[in-house]
C-alpha cells in the first residue's frame, strides 16, 4: 500500500546538472533550431521568389533567345527534357537495381562476389557525377555506339538524351538497390519456406512472393533515385548539349528527340543564374520552384510508402 | 496480406512454365537460368565501374605521363598553363601538356575540409537534438525537412549562393580598401572560400545528420536507461552511450559526405568563384574572401574544350583524381559501417 501510495520523486531538472552538460545541452537545442530556421528562410525564401516570377503560361513555352527576361520564353523544353531524362534513366535503373537487390539478398553465393557487388555498389553512389559525364563521353563518342547520337563529318557527338538518360541511370541505380535490399531483408524466412513448401522454385518464390511485397520499398527508393536524377546537372551539362531548346537529330519523332541534344531544368537554371551564359536570374528562381515542388512531390511518395513497407505484418 | 500471399502460391502459371520447360528438355532448369542472369547482371555493374576507373584513368594519362609526380606540384599560373594547352590543340601544334595542379587540389582540400568540420560539428548536435532531447513537433517537421534538403538539387543551392550570398559577402563584408590592396592580382566579388564553405556545410550537413541519427536510433534504447537507472543525467548518458555507440554511423557518415563534397562541380562552379588561385592563410581575414577553383568545377567551366586533343587528358587526370578519392572515401564508409551492422538491426542506408 504504502508503495503505491508513495509520491514519485521528482526527477532532478537541468539546472541541477554539470555547466559541461547543460552547455551541451545548450548547443544541441541552439543549433537545431537554428537549422530549423536556415531551413525555413531557405524555403520561404524560394517559395516567394518563386511565387514572384512564375506565371502559368511559362510551362507552356519554349524558351527563346531574348535580351531581356519578358521576352526569353518560358521552360516547356526543360521540364520536358527534365521528365525525358528521368523516364530513361529510371527505366534502366529500376529493373537493373531490382535485380542486384534480389541477387545480393537472396542468392549472394559465391560470397566474393556478393561483397564486391556490395562495395561497388557503395561506390557507384559516391562517383562523382562529373566523372560519369566524362566516362559517358569516352564511351559514347564511339563509333559502335554512333546509333545514340548525332555524327558530324564521321565524328559521333556523343551528346544526346539515349547518352545522359544512361549515365544518369548509373546514379539512380544504388538508390534503387539499398531500398529493394532493405524491403526484402524484412521479410521473414518462413514466408520463403511457405511458398517452398508449396512446391514452389526459388526464382517463382522471389516473382510471385517477395517482389510483390516489396513494391513499397521498390517505389520508395525508385522516387529518392529519380529525385537525385532530375537535381543533377553536370551530366546533363556535358552530354545533353546544353543547347536551348530541344533539337531533334533524324527523321523519327520520337527517337529524333532521343538521340537529339537538349537541355533540363537543373541546366536551365544554371545557365540563367547571374554565373550562367544567359543571366535571366528571375526564370532561374520560376524554374527552381518547379524543381522543388517536384522534389517535394517525390519526397512525399517516398514518405507514403516507407511508410507502407514499414506497416507489413509477417505474423 | 495472408490471403493475398496464398493466393499467389497457389497461382499454377509457373508450374505450367515448369512443365513446359521440361519438355522442351533444355539442359539447366528455369531456376537455374534465372540465377544465371542475375549474377550476369550483377557481373555487369560491377564491370561498369571497372570500365569507368580504367576508361577514366587511360583517357587521362598523357597528362599525367608527361608531368610526372609533379602534376600534383604547384608552378606556374594554372590557368595560363590551361590556355597555353587549349591554344596549341586549336592550332593543331605538338600538344602543351605542362600542367601543376596544386592551385585545384588546394581548393578543393579548403572547401571540402572546411565544410566537413564544420557540417560534423553541427550535425552531431542537431542528430542528438532529432533524437532525443527535441519536443514532438519540431522532430516531427525537423525530419522529412531533413529529408528534402538532402535532395535540393545542387544547383539551387549554387542559385540561392550567387543570388544572396556571394552579394552579401562582396558588398558587406569585404571593405573597399581590401579590394583596392588585391586589384592587380585578383577580384573580390564575394565568390570566395567562404560562400563556398557556408554553402556546402548547408549541402553535405542533411546527409550526416540522416546517417547519423538512424545509426543513433539503432543504438537499443536499453543500454541508454541503464545508463540513466544509474543516475546519471540525460545529456551525459546519451553522449556516453548512444553517441559512443554509433561511431560507426558517424565515421560513414562523415566520409560519405565527404567524397558527396570532394565530386561537387555544379555549386563550387557558381560559388567559389572561377580563378585558379590559391588562397593563402597568412593573408589573414583576407584568406575567407579570396576566390578559388577546385577540381571538379574545372572540368565542368573546361567542358567546351573537350573535343581539344591537348585539354581532355588533362581533364580527365583530374577526373582520376577525383574518382579514386571518391572510391577511397565510399569504400571506407562502407567499411566502418560493417560492425553496426553485426551488431543492431540497423540498415545502413546511403543518404
Amino acid at each position: 500500500m504504502s508503495i503505491t501510495s508513495a509520491t514519485p520523486t521528482r526527477r532532478p531538472t537541468a539546472s541541477a546538472w554539470r555547466l559541461r552538460d547543460r552547455l551541451g545541452l545548450a548547443l544541441a537545442w541552439f543549433l537545431g533550431l537554428l537549422f530549423c530556421a536556415i531551413c525555413a528562410a531557405l524555403i520561404i525564401y524560394l517559395t516567394i521568389q518563386g511565387i514572384n516570377y512564375l506565371h502559368p503560361a511559362m510551362l507552356f513555352e519554349n524558351p527563346k533567345i531574348g535580351y531581356n527576361q519578358s521576352e526569353s520564353g518560358g521552360f516547356l523544353a526543360p521540364l520536358v527534357g527534365s521528365l525525358i531524362c528521368a523516364a530513361i534513366a529510371m527505366l534502366v535503373a529500376i529493373p537493373a537495381g531490382i535485380g542486384v537487390a534480389v541477387w545480393l539478398s537472396e542468392y549472394a553465393r559465391p560470397r566474393a562476389l556478393a561483397r564486391l557487388a556490395e562495395s561497388t555498389v557503395e561506390m557507384l553512389a559516391g562517383t562523382p557525377t562529373v566523372v560519369l559525364a566524362l566516362f559517358g563521353l569516352v564511351v559514347f563518342r564511339s563509333q559502335v555506339l554512333a546509333f545514340l547520337s548525332q555524327s558530324a563529318g564521321g565524328v559521333v557527338l556523343g551528346k544526346s538524351f539515349f547518352s545522359a538518360g544512361l549515365m544518369l541511370s548509373l546514379l539512380g541505380l544504388p538508390f534503387v538497390v539499398t531500398s529493394t535490399r532493405e524491403g526484402l531483408t524484412a521479410i521473414p524466412n518462413h514466408v520463403r519456406e511457405a511458398s517452398y513448401a508449396l512446391g514452389k522454385t526459388k526464382i517463382a518464390t522471389i516473382r510471385r512472393v517477395l517482389l510483390p511485397a516489396v513494391r513499397p520499398s521498390v517505389i520508395a527508393g525508385s522516387s529518392i533515385g529519380t529525385g537525385h536524377v532530375i537535381g543533377d546537372t553536370a551530366i546533363i551539362v556535358m552530354l545533353l548539349g546544353n543547347t536551348y531548346t530541344l533539337q531533334g537529330a533524324g527523321g523519327l519523332p520520337l527517337l529524333s528527340t532521343l538521340r537529339g541534344t537538349g537541355l533540363t531544368l537543373t541546366s536551365y537554371v544554371y545557365d540563367n543564374a547571374p554565373t550562367g551564359a544567359l543571366n535571366h536570374p528571375q526564370q532561374a528562381y520560376a524554374a527552381a520552384a518547379i524543381m522543388i515542388l517536384l522534389v517535394l512531390v517525390l519526397n512525399l511518395v517516398v514518405d507514403v510508402f516507407a511508410r507502407k513497407a514499414r506497416a507489413q505484418r509477417w505474423n | 496480406m495472408h490471403s493475398q500471399v496464398s493466393e499467389r502460391l497457389l497461382s499454377e502459371a509457373d508450374d505450367l512454365e515448369l512443365a513446359a520447360d521440361d519438355a522442351a528438355g533444355s539442359r539447366l532448369s528455369r531456376d537455374q537460368r534465372a540465377e544465371l542472369w542475375l549474377v550476369a547482371l550483377v557481373v555487369g555493374v560491377v564491370l561498369i565501374l571497372v570500365a569507368i576507373a580504367v576508361f577514366v584513368t587511360a583517357s587521362g594519362w598523357p597528362s599525367f605521363a608527361h608531368n610526372g609526380l609533379r602534376w600534383f606540384g604547384s608552378g606556374g599560373n594554372v590557368d595560363n598553363q590551361i590556355q597555353a594547352m587549349i591554344k596549341s590543340g586549336q592550332y593543331g601544334q605538338h600538344p602543351v601538356y605542362t600542367f601543376r595542379a596544386w592551385p585545384l587540389i588546394w581548393s578543393t582540400i579548403l572547401t571540402t575540409a572546411g565544410a566537413v568540420v564544420i557540417s560534423l560539428f553541427i550535425s552531431v548536435f542537431i542528430s542528438i537534438f532529432l533524437v532525443e532531447f527535441a519536443p514532438q513537433p519540431i522532430a516531427r517537421v525537423l525530419e522529412p525537412v531533413v529529408r528534402v534538403l538532402a535532395s535540393v538539387p545542387s544547383v539551387i543551392y549554387g542559385l540561392v549562393g550567387v543570388v544572396v550570398l556571394i552579394p552579401l559577402i562582396g558588398n558587406h563584408l569585404i571593405t573597399a580598401s581590401e579590394k583596392q590592396a588585391v586589384t592587380p592580382v585578383l577580384q573580390l566579388n564575394g565568390a570566395s572560400l567562404l560562400a563556398a564553405v557556408v554553402i556546402l556545410s548547408l549541402m553535405i550537413s542533411p546527409i550526416m545528420i540522416s546517417i547519423f541519427s538512424e545509426g543513433m536510433r539503432a543504438v537499443p534504447r536499453s543500454w541508454f536507461e541503464a545508463s540513466l537507472s544509474l543516475g546519471v543525467n540525460r545529456w551525459r548518458s546519451f553522449w556516453n552511450v548512444a553517441v559512443r555507440s554509433a561511431r560507426p554511423a558517424l565515421i560513414a557518415g562523415t566520409v560519405l559526405a565527404t567524397a558527396r563534397a570532394v565530386g561537387e562541380s555544379v555549386m563550387l562552379a557558381m560559388v567559389s568563384g572561377t580563378v585558379g588561385f590559391s588562397p593563402n592563410p597568412f593573408d589573414g581575414l583576407l584568406f575567407f574572401f579570396e576566390p578559388s577553383r577546385g577540381l571538379a568545377p574545372t572540368i565542368l567551366l573546361n567542358n567546351d574544350e573537350l573535343s581539344n586533343n591537348a585539354v581532355a587528358p588533362m581533364l580527365f587526370a583530374i577526373a582520376t583524381v577525383l574518382l579514386f578519392s571518391s572510391l577511397m572515401f565510399s569504400l571506407s564508409g562502407w567499411a566502418a559501417r560493417q560492425p553496426m551492422k553485426r551488431y543492431f538491426n540497423y540498415g545502413g542506408a546511403s543518404a
